[in-house]
């Protein structure tokens, strides 16, 4: 059952009604009807495509949150399935846990070894509460931390894949020093002598996507968001009034547009028509082409190039606008 | 000022004078324990009240006052940045907010950078001010502590980074988030450059500024008393759904923890500051008499 968003109100209509006509013609066609609904049902499919079209060309800032975060958007393990070869989880901080929000692991990349580490929100009620939503743990930026290490010491790239409305806010986080686990991330991402490319997916939570997406190149779906703090906390703080997500969204300039003009993002990458949730085979694969050809740019680098690199282009922003 | 303000104490003014000649800023009440303070008696305690020792913010000037030598030092021109570039608004526009905060702190931003010297080490002190919009870190903010890691390293000389902030400035939004990656590049930079670099959490640190160079120092130093934590109290209260001990996230709580070296009370932080940087600099204890030849050696 496909979950449509508040402002795809009147595609799912059309598309209900396709479904019917479809449901009628194959009944038809058993009993030997005759009647064609085949020209009604391309005419409706038509009309379905176009408005998609429309409708995801000119999405607001709040429409592309509810995109962002659409339960059926591909997430890291749809990724890692789709893209990595020979993938080899490695969990563990060595110190306290395995944070189910934060995974990672060694694998094949169109020919090459590389090491993926992203936040995974889960996909039905259940694995959404075993991986807490995507949202990290000190314990998972840890985790981060000695992978990223464990790569550079082979020269292996890394990419991340963010995706998470933020760290965790809780009792356990905060009593193991949350956020000097984010610092020592964050830290550890920019003084890779590697390339790191780093792909918000979904959701760029604040500090909690940060520390996984200081990279080399730092690459965006269309529809994705990336924000210092989610619409609704910013509402709540900023204008007393939980009801303003819409227009917090709109003032924190969160889309993958915005940031690319800000020079925040380098790189946008097309979602297809209706969004990434509708076609994830396609977006995985389009991703994929683009982390590939971000990667045949910086592996030529060395180390000292590649940190420097890194360091500068992070300086720079915000310097020339 | 007469000799009475001095030596008289306070109902007997009463009697002297009339409210309305007494501004009210002469004396201040302790927000801790209540006791009233005379104004000189709390400047000279670096705000720490006398009665029960409880910690009050500090200005940037008089925190900068009291950890030089002294009380001097020379303020480093700050870089400037693009204002607004988001067009901003909530409430109020951005630029109002901050014309509001410049009037009321008489500070360009949030951080003001210093050089002197510090019980006779010469150091770069960056510090936060609070009372400049939470001490937010935006674009300004960020670009003052690189420039202050730029001059620590030009110096060769520690930098001690004195932070207090809500968290990242939420009307720059996206590029006051970028500021973490940006300002951890500075702290890299000192690290690479072997110049110390000490942070001081002071009241209250957290969020994204806690997340980045605040919690990124060789020495981490938690005045007492402070809030030091990343999420807010009551966003954790939400989230678990149950109330927080006292004293949660205090200073002590993140030393017990782990977070911090030490818990430091404010009047021993400047010979804290210089013993530490001493240490890590090879230098004599402050005021040691050293023979000519080893003065000679270690410049």
């Amino acid at each position: 059952m496909h979950t449509y968003l508040d402002f795809e109100k009147s595609i799912a209509e059309l598309e209900g009604k396709i479904q019917e006509l479809k449901a009628l013609a194959t009944q038809g066609a058993q009993q030997g009807s005759s009647v064609n609904m085949q020209d009604e049902i391309g005419r409706l499919e038509q009309k379905v495509g176009q408005q998609l079209k429309e409708t995801y060309a000119a999405l607001t800032p709040w429409q592309k949150v509810q995109v962002a975060r659409h339960p059926a958007r591909p997430h890291f393990v749809n990724y890692v399935g789709k893209l990595i070869e020979d993938f080899t989880p490695l969990a563990g901080d060595r110190a306290f846990a395995d944070d189910p929000a934060i995974l990672g692991g060694l694998g094949r990349f169109r020919g090459r070894s590389v090491m993926v580490i992203g936040h995974e929100k889960g996909w039905d009620t259940q694995s959404r509460i075993a991986h807490n939503f995507g949202l990290g743990k000190p314990d998972g930026y840890r985790k981060a931390v000695r992978l990223m290490s464990l790569a550079e010491r082979f020269n292996i790239p890394v990419i991340t894949l963010v995706d998470t409305a933020g760290a965790y806010p809780g009792r356990e986080g905060e009593e193991r020093a949350q956020a000097e686990a984010i610092a020592r991330s964050t830290d550890r991402c920019l003084s890779l002598g590697v390339p790191l490319i780093a792909v918000i997916i979904g959701e760029g939570g604040s500090g909690g996507a940060v520390g996984l997406a200081a990279g080399s190149r730092v690459l965006m779906l269309e529809h994705s968001i990336y924000s210092v703090i989610s619409p609704e906390g910013a509402a709540s703080i900023l204008w007393r009034d939980s009801a303003k997500s819409q227009d917090a969204a709109t003032a924190m300039k969160i889309t993958a547009q915005s940031l690319y003009e800000y020079g925040v993002i380098d790189r946008i990458i097309p979602e297809p028509v209706g969004g990434a949730h509708r076609e994830p085979d396609n977006i995985i694969r389009v991703t994929g082409d683009a982390i590939d050809e971000e990667l045949r740019d910086l592996e030529k680098l060395d180390a000292a190039t590649i940190r420097k690199q890194r360091r500068e282009k992070f300086l720079a922003i915000g310097r020339s606008g | 000022m007469s000799w009475l303000t001095n030596v008289v104490r306070p109902r007997i003014q009463k009697v002297f004078r009339s409210n309305k000649e007494t501004p009210e800023n002469l004396w201040h009440k302790c927000p801790a324990c209540g006791e009233m303070i005379f104004h000189r008696d709390l400047e000279a305690a670096l705000k720490v009240c006398p009665q029960c020792g409880y910690h009050m913010r500090l200005t940037a000037k008089e925190r900068l006052a009291s950890i030089f030598d002294g009380g001097e030092y020379k303020t480093v021109p700050l870089p400037a940045v693009p204002l607004d570039p988001l067009k901003f608004r909530d409430q109020k526009k951005y630029p109002d907010r901050l014309k509001e905060a410049r009037s009321k702190t008489g500070m360009e931003d949030a951080v003001l950078v210093a050089t002197g010297n510090v019980e006779g080490v010469e150091a770069v002190v960056a510090v936060q001010d609070f009372a400049f919009m939470g001490g937010s870190l935006g674009m300004a903010a960020g670009e003052a502590i690189v420039r202050s890691a730029e001059v620590a390293i030009e110096k060769h000389v520690p930098l001690i980074m004195v932070a207090a902030a809500g968290g990242a400035r939420m009307q720059e939004a996206i590029l006051a988030l970028m500021q973490m990656p940006r300002t951890t590049v500075a702290v890299q930079m000192l690290r690479e450059a072997g110049v110390p670099y000490i942070v001081v959490l002071t009241d209250p640190t957290t969020g994204g500024v806690l997340a980045s160079y605040a919690m990124l120092g060789d020495i981490q130093i938690a005045e007492k008393g402070a809030l030091i934590g990343f999420s807010g109290r009551r966003v954790i209260e939400q989230t678990i759904r149950e109330k927080l001990p006292e004293g949660y996230q205090l200073a002590e709580f993140q030393l017990e923890r782990g977070t911090v070296d030490m818990v430091v009370h404010r009047h021993q932080l400047k010979e804290t500051l210089g013993r530490v940087i001493r240490l890590l600099t090879h230098r004599p204890k402050a005021g040691a008499i050293v023979p000519f030849a080893r003065v000679q050696a270690t410049r």
